[in-house]
């Protein structure tokens, strides 16, 4: 070995390392822990118990399908909103305005997400600022909960989520020529055709890879749907959770981590499938 | 007569600057019309304007002899081939040629007939399923062209297409373009800050600077009659001679250039005075060289070659005035008889009086 080739190999050593210590290693052990079963004390057998209990359980399976279908609709709302606000950031916004719109979408990230999330319940709970405003304008009589719901907790999912979209879709839209919508509108197109002929097939790499993102980041998210969804938030981390902490069901909660895991992966494949991109293009698209 | 094109004294103002001030015109049908400027002098604005995208602040646009006020760019009878030609580069190349039919309802068998015909008139027939990427910036560009014409449009815009193109393929495209232009016969605007594009494919050429027209013309009276000092100074190359008229008799003028030689000149009527501040044009190509030194003409100078710059055909002598230090650009006749010409040597320069133009030196829109 030369040594440049050797060089080379130093400098990748901490990322390898970091790889295979911190993830690929302990991800490993989970898989090892969730195939066994412990017969007595400190006596363990290979066992698909844990993901027998997953399937015959119907909580289990609830609370999973639902945290998929609450993130994939968190996800798409979360495109919605950012795509717009993107749009603006890219494209009308100048200079120092800019910086601004980028600024405000960064700050909610100073605060630790554990702060943030306690300041929506400030808001929204029933003895809190919007009922108390509700109550004193006269269009309530009774205090008003808005927290432990759906809505809320959809809420807080996007709000913590827009930052994450908004990046990938500026970069990408920022990289459109402002002549090409002029060339759509010039061969006739209308606001809606050029939207869904050019804008939007421009960006998706951006739209594909801010989706991971967020997708992802939601459906590991525990915080959020936790505290803002109360008990019945019904979140898979929290079933996950329950079973390392409350239960002390290693095994259990290391299945469910293992499923989640698969899901996350099935989920952005599909993704990934019907948007007729590869892995590699979304996640270079933001260069 | 209706004209495909007409505007009305147009302007249009951002803030202070007046980018397009007064502007009329009307080009005839079937015409390659050129709108040549350095660069700011509103042309791109004036296009935008044409084609939609701004309105203007002042006067009308009629095409057709309709007037186009509040009409947006998707509904107008024009299409724009853009700077960087802005081909969608998420569809192939049918897909691109039949955006705009698409858009106006057209039937998909009939749509994909009229790309294969437009891909035939273009001389790239079959392409259809090839991606922007894999064609040449030559091929691009017809592509461009296609995709408007293909939707028949009363005026094509064009806004520096070749622009980004090399010397070479520019030099072809332009023929090329001139080409098309007359196959199809729609009225093309082509704007251009290089006159050598606007001179070669125009039937007409309007002079642009600081948001005016100076000159609307061939390009041979451009060329040989400029009105303005503006016009002389970025229509060709040109020698500027600074200096005062000394006298006039009849219909030629006697110059006195500051360095203290004397030219005469011919000039339009009624536009110069004895004592008068001038600023005389001549032409690289307009000035005989000779090695003989004693030559009799009305303009004479005896000089120095200071500098040889060759490029080819279009090689040019660097001259310095023995008397007056004054330094004129010579293009060298390409007859073999200078080929041996060097630095330091002595020839002599002569032009006709015809030659020259000259113009008032208070001009300030001089290049």
């Amino acid at each position: 070995m030369n040594g440049k080739k050797l060089s080379f190999y130093l400098l990748l050593m901490p990322l390898l390392l970091t790889l295979a210590l911190l993830i690929l290693l302990p991800q490993l052990d989970m898989l090892g822990i969730s195939l066994r079963e412990r017969v007595s004390y400190g006596v363990y057998e290979f066992s698909l118990l844990h993901y027998q209990a997953f399937f015959t359980e119907p909580l289990y399976w609830n609370t999973f399908v639902r945290t998929a279908v609450m993130s994939i609709l968190a996800t798409a709302l979360t495109l919605l909103i950012s795509f717009p606000v993107a749009w603006y950031i890219a494209k009308i916004a100048q200079g120092k305005n800019k910086n601004l719109m980028f600024l405000a979408c960064l700050i909610p990230f100073w605060v630790s997400e554990l702060v943030r999330t306690y300041g929506w319940m400030i808001l929204l709970r029933e003895s809190g600022v919007i009922s108390g405003f509700l109550q004193w304008a006269g269009l309530a009589d009774a205090p008003v909960e808005m927290l432990y719901n759906d809505i809320t907790v959809m809420t807080g999912l996007v709000y913590t989520s827009m930052l994450f979209m908004v990046v990938p879709l500026v970069s990408t839209l920022e990289g459109m020529d402002d002549s090409l919508v002029e060339a759509a509108y010039d061969l006739g197109g209308n606001h809606f055709t050029v939207l869904r002929t050019v804008i939007v097939p421009y960006a998706v790499p951006g739209i594909v890879s801010g989706c991971i993102v967020v997708f992802m980041l939601t459906l590991g998210n525990y915080l959020t749907p936790t505290l803002l969804g109360g008990k019945d938030s019904l979140w898979f981390t929290e079933q996950i959770f329950t079973q390392f902490i409350t239960r002390f069901n290693w095994e259990q909660g290391a299945a469910f981590g293992v499923l989640l895991l698969c899901l996350s992966s099935l989920i952005v494949w599909l993704g990934l499938k019907l948007s007729k991109q590869s892995f590699k293009q979304a996640m270079t698209s933001d260069a | 007569m209706t004209f495909d094109l007409e505007c009305r004294n147009v302007s249009k103002q951002f803030g202070d600057f007046q980018a397009v001030n007064d502007i009329s015109l009307e080009i005839p049908a079937g015409s390659f019309f050129s709108i040549l400027g350095p660069s700011g002098c509103g042309k791109t604005t004036l296009l935008r304007m044409l084609a939609g995208f701004s309105e203007p602040d002042q006067g009308e646009i009629l095409i057709k002899g309709k007037k186009m006020a509040g009409i947006p760019p998707n509904k107008r009878p024009v299409n724009m081939v853009f700077q960087h030609l802005a081909l969608f580069p998420m569809m192939n190349i049918g897909e691109n040629i039949a955006y705009g039919l698409k858009r106006n309802k057209v039937p998909k068998q009939e749509r994909d007939k009229k790309v294969a015909d437009v891909l035939e008139r273009i001389d790239l027939p079959g392409i259809e399923n090839k991606s922007v990427h894999q064609l040449s910036g030559g091929q691009k560009q017809r592509v461009a062209i296609a995709r408007c014409l293909v939707l028949e449009p009363d005026v094509l815009l064009l806004d520096e297409p070749l622009g980004a193109l090399d010397l070479k393929l520019r030099e072809q495209m332009k023929v090329e373009l001139k080409k098309l232009q007359q196959a199809f016969g729609t009225t093309f605007i082509y704007i251009t800050h290089d006159q050598s594009e606007a001179m070669v494919m125009s039937d007409q050429v309007a002079v642009m600077n600081h948001g005016r027209f100076e000159q609307v013309g061939s390009p041979q009276s451009l060329y040989y009659q400029p009105n303005t000092a503006f016009v002389a100074g970025f229509v060709g190359n040109n020698n500027r001679i600074e200096g005062v008229v000394e006298s006039i008799v009849g219909e030629t003028a006697i110059i006195r250039s500051d360095a203290g030689q004397q030219f005469k000149t011919t000039f339009p009527e009624a536009t110069l005075h004895s004592g008068q501040q001038v600023h005389l044009y001549i032409r690289p190509e307009a000035i005989h060289i000779r090695r003989d030194q004693n030559v009799t003409s009305e303009n004479h100078i005896n000089g120095r070659v200071e500098s040889i710059l060759f490029d080819g055909g279009n090689s040019q002598v660097l001259v310095k005035d023995t008397e007056s230090s004054q330094e004129l650009t010579v293009s060298l006749p390409q007859t073999r008889e200078f080929n041996d010409l060097t630095a330091g040597e002595m020839i002599s320069l002569s032009w006709d009086i015809r030659q020259s133009n000259v113009f008032s030196a208070n001009n300030k829109s001089e290049p």
